[in-house]
């Protein structure tokens, strides 16, 4: 291999916050005092908080060092499956950033505030439109309170059909969050397996499907790349039994103008702007998590709604049987803002071409690496691939070790060891943002892993600040504050 | 596109090397019925600068200082934010990673929620803070689900003083268990009336904010005292935690949980978020806590790192069992909020909170003055109660057209408050802004 990209460069050690204060610094330019100051009541007052002072110059050294300790998408590749780890456009902060929206008072009377009103209107009707649905609520901060959402509103709906229902579908392959989040509104989880095609079949879910289940939580693509191409037959089954059908749009990146998951059969989905829709992931969030329905769900959307009457944009309340609120406020604006202007900048044909190209990224990769990694599912593969160390096993090297050796050679790790189907997998998702070069240079740089003495890979990684960390021993005596 | 960055000749060789003849080829498994016929209805993409006139245009609707002289609060509030915090945020190694599931490169992610971590328990004065949730209301609300997992109870207590938005957080989180929520009155000096909890049974937890959503300031020691002497937990909710700057934080007082929200940590209004979920507990209660959580160990070399743990708390091990379905949680305000509070320092977080109080204090003497009635004789921070004299909606629209808003009209939420209104005033405001707003009452 030529040169990895990985090496090694001068960063510099930097102790924690306080460790470094001193009392007497300040790194705020505190306002004048143009008001004297007014009696305390003794009985109430604390003695302020133990937090050290520092200058500007501190702080801002302190913080620098420690970005150089990070990878981030303007780092380099950064393929973590089922994250969409997509650049960033940067003119989009810009706009989040301007004074009229980060100063804008949430509570502030509508028509003082006409501007971020309509530019949540807007965006829910291009999310409508992107998804194949009716009407959308913004309200979720992430993709996580965004499948609350949609787990609330099935709820709201066999409620208000007095329709009890306790249980819910989810495939094998599902994110974590999925049985987690019906588990917040009562609904128990009934697993089933994916075929060995990796998707869903129509029998499966016909043998588990009954009155007394609520619907079925589908990823698609789901987390094995793949398009669950019975979608359709299992929406029908989910259907006449009265139950409905809820799309995690967790990987929506792979279908964008391709697929309209409104018109499929799914009843309710979120998405993921912090995924599909550009905006910074911000090392966990914020995020947001819109969520999508059809018509006949929408008198359960959360309120406040934004509506459209008589040439103003309104916030109403007004939708009796809502699930209520979900946000102190009306979700993410900050998030929403980045993610209008990335589909306001991309347009209809950008955005198919995003997945087009997100699509023929992750093809090219598990072409390229199948002989060097064993891939589980053999077939076309949506916006992501998943292969596992089963070749490696012989010699005792494991998806960890080549994981950690990537680091080596200058990316970012795929996401390890989900979905849970596959023992050892590695779940690599390229986005539709790294061009043929960087996606050649990972190739080489698997391959080579692939090949390398196992003692080197198990010793992985050299070049990063930290080697392999001890996460046992913080599990067993957990150091959570200093 | 600039965001994309294969050539035709990228796509014919790449396509070539899978075997497709085309880009459609890539979506054959794809059925024909499921796939669109018709391109997105969306508008024409825009270039760079049109997008800037587009976005400037929508902004400037937004009625802001210095333009307004907004004087509200209620969850929400205007603090100077120093332009290195805001600077030091964009730094994209901390903004365009994920979350630190690879510890060894996102050592800067995970020694600053550490550290974040650690100022926020030293501020509400409690043992451990995870690295955030979404913001205050879901703060509370699954503060609520904690004390109901611990006591395995079903029965809560929320004070009528807590936010009104949190409250409605929390009755759809509890609603489809079917927990019972049971609210505590306010008393006439704008605090809680607690005397109902003696004699409750089945109590998981009450809760209340301090300073409550009237900006009074709480006793917490006595409310605690008599949540625990009802068995239950005592969960403290707050929406202005630089109060805590100058009045007793919560851990002091007993709180067992404590929520809230952070955005007045460093972190724009932003039309009501992003915010930052604070929240806090005591150690005993850890493996109870939902949310992420970093902690301190060492590499292979024997030096001190840091890791994401406990997270067999979490949804992506324990799934269906999982304290929470939190996933993606607010890192990067939870970044600002430590970043900001290591600026201003330990010795301005007191001089600030002690501006904003003395600021709130000369504008209530003021309103006083001018007539105005404030029905809440409690301790308050930087917003209080106001009753105006001649009515709140020709007051209201009349100083709107002075571009003053003159609050938050409280009677959507608490009908005997018609005519009152919240005010918040924060070190923001200058006198010749409290004064043309008195001046304004008067007239």
């Amino acid at each position: 291999m030529k040169e990895p990209q990985g090496t090694s460069g001068l960063i510099l050690n930097e102790p924690l916050l306080w460790e470094k204060g001193k009392m007497g610094r300040s790194g705020f330019s505190m306002p004048r005092r143009d008001v004297v100051p007014s009696p305390l009541d003794e009985t109430l007052a604390g003695d302020g908080p133990d937090i050290p002072d520092l200058s500007e110059v501190d702080v801002v050294r302190h913080y620098t060092r420690l970005s150089q300790w990070n990878f981030g998408v303007d780092t380099g590749m950064y393929p973590l499956g089922s994250c969409t780890m997509k650049y960033n456009p940067k003119i989009n902060e810009k706009q989040a950033a301007l004074r009229g929206f980060a100063k804008g008072h949430p509570l502030l009377p509508i028509e003082l505030s006409q501007g971020a009103l309509e530019l949540m209107y807007r965006l829910e009707r291009y999310l409508a439109e992107i998804t194949g649905m009716d009407a959308v609520t913004l309200q979720p901060a992430a993709g996580a309170h965004g499948e609350l959402a949609g787990m609330l509103l099935i709820h709201a709906y066999h409620t208000a059909r007095r329709s009890r229902r306790s249980k819910i579908i989810v495939p094998d392959t599902a994110h974590g969050t999925n049985p987690a989040s019906a588990a917040l509104c009562g609904f128990s989880s009934v697993a089933v397996p994916s075929n060995e095609a990796g998707v869903v079949s129509p029998e499966t879910v016909a043998a588990v499907m009954d009155e007394e289940t609520a619907g079925i939580m589908i990823t698609n693509p789901n987390t094995l790349g793949l398009f669950e191409e019975n979608i359709r037959k299992i929406a029908e089954i989910v259907h006449a039994k009265g139950g409905l059908v809820y799309g995690d749009g967790a990987n929506m990146n792979a279908v964008m103008g391709i697929v309209q998951m409104g018109k499929i059969g799914f009843d309710v989905m979120h998405l993921n702007l912090h995924k599909t829709f550009s905006t910074p992931h911000g090392g966990g969030g914020p995020g947001s998590g819109p969520v999508c329905v059809r018509e006949f769900l929408a008198p359960f959307l959360p309120v406040p709604r934004v509506i459209h009457r008589e040439g103003m944009y309104e916030l109403s309340e007004d939708f009796p049987e809502s699930i209520g609120r979900l946000h102190a406020f009306h979700g993410n604006v900050g998030v929403m803002i980045k993610a209008f202007c990335y589909i306001m900048s991309m347009g209809s044909e950008g955005l198919k071409r995003a997945s087009q190209f997100a699509v023929l990224n992750a093809n090219y990769i598990k072409e390229n690496l199948k002989g060097s990694l064993h891939l589980p599912y053999d077939r076309g593969c949506m916006h992501e691939c998943v292969f596992s160390d089963k070749f490696q096993e012989g010699n005792k090297v494991t998806t960890l070790d080549m994981a950690k050796r990537l680091m080596d050679y200058g990316f970012h790790p795929p996401t390890v060891y989900f979905p849970l189907v596959v023992h050892g997998a590695m779940m690599i998702e390229p986005t539709e943002t790294e061009s043929k070069e960087d996606i050649d240079r990972f190739i080489e740089a698997i391959r080579t892993i692939a090949a390398e003495d196992p003692e080197l890979l198990r010793e992985a990684p050299g070049r990063p600040k930290l080697r392999r960390l001890d996460e046992t021993a913080a599990a067993r005596n957990p150091r959570l504050a200093g | 596109m600039r965001y994309l960055p294969h050539t035709e000749e990228d796509i014919a060789s790449m396509l070539r090397s899978v075997g497709a003849e085309n880009i459609d080829d890539l979506f054959s498994m794809i059925p024909t019925d499921c796939r669109m016929k018709t391109a997105l209805d969306l508008p024409d993409a825009l270039t760079e600068w049109e997008l800037n006139t587009l976005l400037e245009g929508l902004a400037e609707t937004m009625a802001v200082s210095p333009a307004y002289k907004v004087f509200m609060g209620a969850g929400s509030y205007d603090h100077y934010i120093p332009e290195s915090v805001s600077y030091l945020l964009g730094r994209s190694e901390f903004s365009t990673a994920y979350t630190p599931y690879q510890p060894e490169i996102s050592q800067g992610t995970l020694q600053g929620i550490y550290e974040y971590q650690t100022l926020t328990a030293r501020l509400l004065g409690m043992e451990v803070a995870n690295a955030s949730m979404y913001d205050g209301a879901s703060s509370l609300a699954e503060a609520l689900l904690m004390a109901i997992r611990i006591t395995k109870r079903r029965r809560i207590a929320l004070s009528r003083l807590i936010h009104p938005h949190y409250r409605a957080v929390v009755r759809t989180y509890l609603g489809p268990e079917g927990y019972e929520i049971i609210e505590l009155p306010s008393l006439e000096d704008g605090r809680t009336d607690i005397s109902g909890l003696t004699g409750l049974d089945e109590l998981a937890a009450a809760a209340i904010q301090s300073p409550n959503f009237f900006g009074c300031i709480e006793d917490l020691q006595a409310i605690g005292k008599a949540v625990h002497e009802a068995g239950a937990l005592s969960v403290v909710s707050f929406t202005e935690p630089l109060a805590y700057g100058l009045f007793k934080n919560p851990g002091s007082q007993g709180a067992d949980i404590v929520c809230g929200e952070g955005q007045s940590f460093g972190i724009p209004p932003s039309f009501g978020g992003p915010g930052l979920g604070m929240f806090a507990c005591r150690m005993k209660h850890v493996r109870s806590m939902p949310g992420r959580l970093v902690g301190k160990t060492l590499d292979r070399d024997g030096r001190p790192g840091f890791v994401l743990t406990l997270a067999t708390r979490e949804q992506h091990i324990r799934r269906e069992k999982a304290n929470s379905n939190i996933c993606t949680n607010s890192s990067l305000c939870a970044l600002a909020s430590a970043m900001y509070l290591a600026s201003v320092g330990g010795t301005g977080i007191r001089e600030l909170a002690s501006l904003n109080y003395d600021k709130a204090e000369y504008l209530k003497r003021g309103l006083k003055g001018a007539g105005c009635a404030i029905p809440f004789d409690s301790p308050t921070f930087n917003e209080f109660v106001v009753e105006f004299p001649n009515g709140l909606n020709d007051t209201y629209s009349k100083l709107l057209e002075k571009n003053i808003v003159a609050g938050v009209p409280l009677a959507r939420w608490y009908p005997e408050l018609a005519d009152h209104a919240l005010l918040c005033v924060t070190e923001t405001m200058g006198r010749e802004d409290m004064d043309t707003l008195i001046r304004e009452v008067r007239s």
